[in-house]
């Protein structure tokens, strides 16, 4: 079994003005610090579990009204309000009790995230307080969290801070003497991306393939084992302590209209500092990417970011003053995502970046629908021509003729997911697939995305 | 999938299952059957001590054999067609034995930016290891190439059976890690 890391993360947390007023830090409070998991810091030094006992003298109802007055959209990635989520959970009749769950959702597997491997890292108790509080607001018997395979060392750390919850009388039998039974339990998944979609989670939870469900029914109505579920991811659970601890109206004013509070967005790729922001949503993209993140690494101009994971359609330069939420990413033709940044400087080739996307998707595809286990198939064989110099002057066409097949016409989202950047490399970067096929070689030069040795 | 298995020609097509391969080992030990017996009593439905038990197994047998998987289904009550529709879907159970040191690599768009696939390259020289081809003579390296390890802001990172190692950007880092292998600071594959 793998020990407790001694080692901390060398990515950058925390930048002048983080903490104030401006840019408040709801999420990472004690980020870079290895023993602040522990639960007496966390009460000692963050107000820990005051907004745990704050809900338990609440009304279950309440706290619901109370997370949708915060205007908390889900963080995973498709914006969802939370707590309109939690509404959708049925309730106990005098002539039916059922037993509800609560799940998380740590499968984080989007390429350029890696946000909620931080809130694991360095405040698993804000996590597990997110979770009692939504657990007492749907009054569910139990909550589970699904964290990746690869993060071992972050299961066993949650595994001892639920230990110490568990000691200080905030899960199990009678908590706080309200009467409410409730505990959580971490599920170690097992290496497929698809399970960070909420039904193929709930399968792989539940010991199967994760393979997507047929939606309806809803996991609010049949979800883990039969039972009324919800979801939500790590982060957006995370969110709910701050917005208990200074109330939902308090917490709406936060961030942008529709869009608010604070999203902790991770940046990677060519920047001086990559690593994990937590901002007001809203904020203007090249205010992180410039400003925070330190902008270009290479020296180079940056010619695309990917604004929110591997899935989000690319923006060239003319957006890149986008302000960061759902709805204005949204307008400028992309999406929210799990507010991933990727930056891509001058010399990346798009249509190795694109091909090198495109092969993940086909890799991870579970291979349940047809329009995207073999589109994607077909997409990377006609990249992986294109990009070795055998490039066919309709090819172009055929890939845009690919996507509005594959786009809508699966049972999950995995596949409209593969056709968000191929669709937007396409539209803003075509001369540099163009010139692949008419020069056989790339329009920019130096860089090299993908290695000789065999892939799998 | 990437996984090396047994000789099969056009004339003889072997069956799904007979395309891994076989452990040493076929059976578990009695206090891995106590440990999947713990997790069965754990969840409403037996069945979600599946991908949990293919883990114990995995320590167990060194990697997911087809007798492992039979083991699986045997202490869990379960069919054995299940087990085996699980083990093949996820791939972090590894369908055939690994080094004792077994590398995977993210080489994907993150890490790549970062150098990702020349890092994959160097340790496929260093350790004379081809992914996919099994593990070296040695037994000591494996190699492995891997989706998004969500490290991507200390990228590239490569993940040495449990351990996550990241930035290793120049080729000093990865042979301070591989050295380290050697002298057994890290655990070794499935302890």
């Amino acid at each position: 079994m793998a020990a407790i890391r001694t080692k901390p993360d060398h990515h950058t947390y925390t930048f002048p003005g983080f903490g104030s007023e401006k840019f408040p830090n709801l999420m990472l409070r004690g980020a870079g610090d290895l023993n602040n998991w522990h639960l007496k810091v966390y009460e000692q030094q963050h107000e820990g579990y005051v907004a745990m006992r704050k809900a338990l003298q609440t009304e279950p109802v309440a706290v619901i009204d109370e997370v949708k007055a915060s205007g908390l959209r889900g963080r995973g990635g498709a914006g969802f309000p939370a707590g309109l989520k939690w509404s959708f959970m049925p309730k106990d009749t005098p002539e039916r009790k059922l037993t509800r769950y609560l799940v998380c959702n740590g499968d984080e597997g989007e390429p350029g995230t890696f946000k909620d491997r931080v809130i694991l890292e360095y405040n698993p108790h804000q996590l597990i307080e997110g979770m009692i509080i939504g657990g007492w607001a749907m009054q569910c018997a139990m909550g589970y969290v699904y964290i990746r395979g690869e993060f071992l060392w972050l299961i066993e750390k949650l595994e001892a801070a639920i230990q110490q919850a568990r000691d200080a009388g905030y899960l199990g039998k009678n908590i706080l003497g309200t009467g409410w039974d409730y505990d959580i339990l971490v599920y170690r998944g097992a290496g497929a991306y698809i399970c960070g979609e909420e039904t193929a989670l709930l399968n792989s939870l539940e010991g199967r393939r994760g393979e997507p469900r047929v939606k309806p029914p809803f996991p609010a109505v049949k979800g883990a084992f039969g039972q009324p579920t919800t979801v939500n991811n790590v982060e957006t659970l995370a969110a709910v302590p701050p917005i208990m601890r200074m109330g939902g109206a308090e917490y709406a004013k936060i961030g942008s209209p529709k869009n608010s509070g604070t999203r902790i967005f991770g940046v990677s790729g060519h920047v001086k500092r990559p690593g994990i922001y937590e901002l007001p949503m809203g904020t203007p993209m090249n205010f992180l990417v410039e400003e925070l993140a330190g902008g270009s690494s290479t020296g180079r101009k940056i010619k695309a970011i990917i604004p929110g994971g591997a899935s989000c359609p690319m923006l060239d330069e003319k957006d890149f003053d986008v302000p960061m939420d759902f709805d204005n990413l949204k307008a400028r033709g992309s999406m929210g995502g799990s507010g991933g940044l990727i930056v891509m400087d001058e010399s990346v080739c798009i249509v190795q970046a694109t091909l090198r996307l495109i092969r993940f998707y086909a890799h991870e595809s579970c291979g349940q629908c047809t329009p995207c286990r073999e589109g994607c198939n077909w997409m990377q064989l006609v990249l992986h021509r294109i990009e070795h110099g055998q490039g066919r002057p309709g090819d172009l066409d055929l890939l845009a003729s690919l996507t509005p097949r594959i786009g809508m016409r699966t049972l999950c989202p995995l596949g409209d997911a593969a056709c968000g950047p191929m669709d937007s490399a396409l539209q803003k970067f075509r001369h540099e697939f163009e010139h692949h096929i008419t020069h056989k070689t790339c329009y920019a030069t130096g860089s090299r995305l993908l290695s000789n040795v065999g892939a799998h | 999938m990437s996984h090396a298995h047994p000789h099969e020609t056009s004339n003889e097509v072997l069956a799904p299952g007979q395309r891994l391969q076989e452990s040493e080992r076929k059976a578990f030990s009695p206090e891995a059957v106590a440990e999947i017996q713990a997790i069965m009593a754990q969840y409403p439905d037996k069945m979600a001590a599946t991908l949990p038990a293919l883990y114990i197994a995995q320590r167990e047998f060194g990697f997911v054999s087809l007798a492992a998987m039979r083991a699986v289904a045997d202490v869990i009550g379960i069919p054995e067609a299940h087990v085996f529709g699980v083990a093949t879907f996820y791939t972090m159970y590894q369908k055939a034995p690994v080094g004792k040191f077994h590398f995977q690599v993210c080489t994907n768009i993150s890490c790549a930016l970062r150098g990702a696939a020349q890092l994959l390259e160097k340790v496929c020289e260093r350790t004379g290891v081809t992914p996919g081809q099994g593990p070296s003579p040695d037994g000591m390296w494996s190699v492995e190439e891997v989706e998004c390890l969500a490290g991507c802001g200390v990228a590239p990172c490569v993940q040495v059976n449990q351990d996550v190692y990241d930035e290793l950007v120049d080729e000093d880092k990865l042979v301070e890690v591989m050295e380290a292998c050697k002298r057994g600071d890290y655990r070794p594959w499935a302890h």
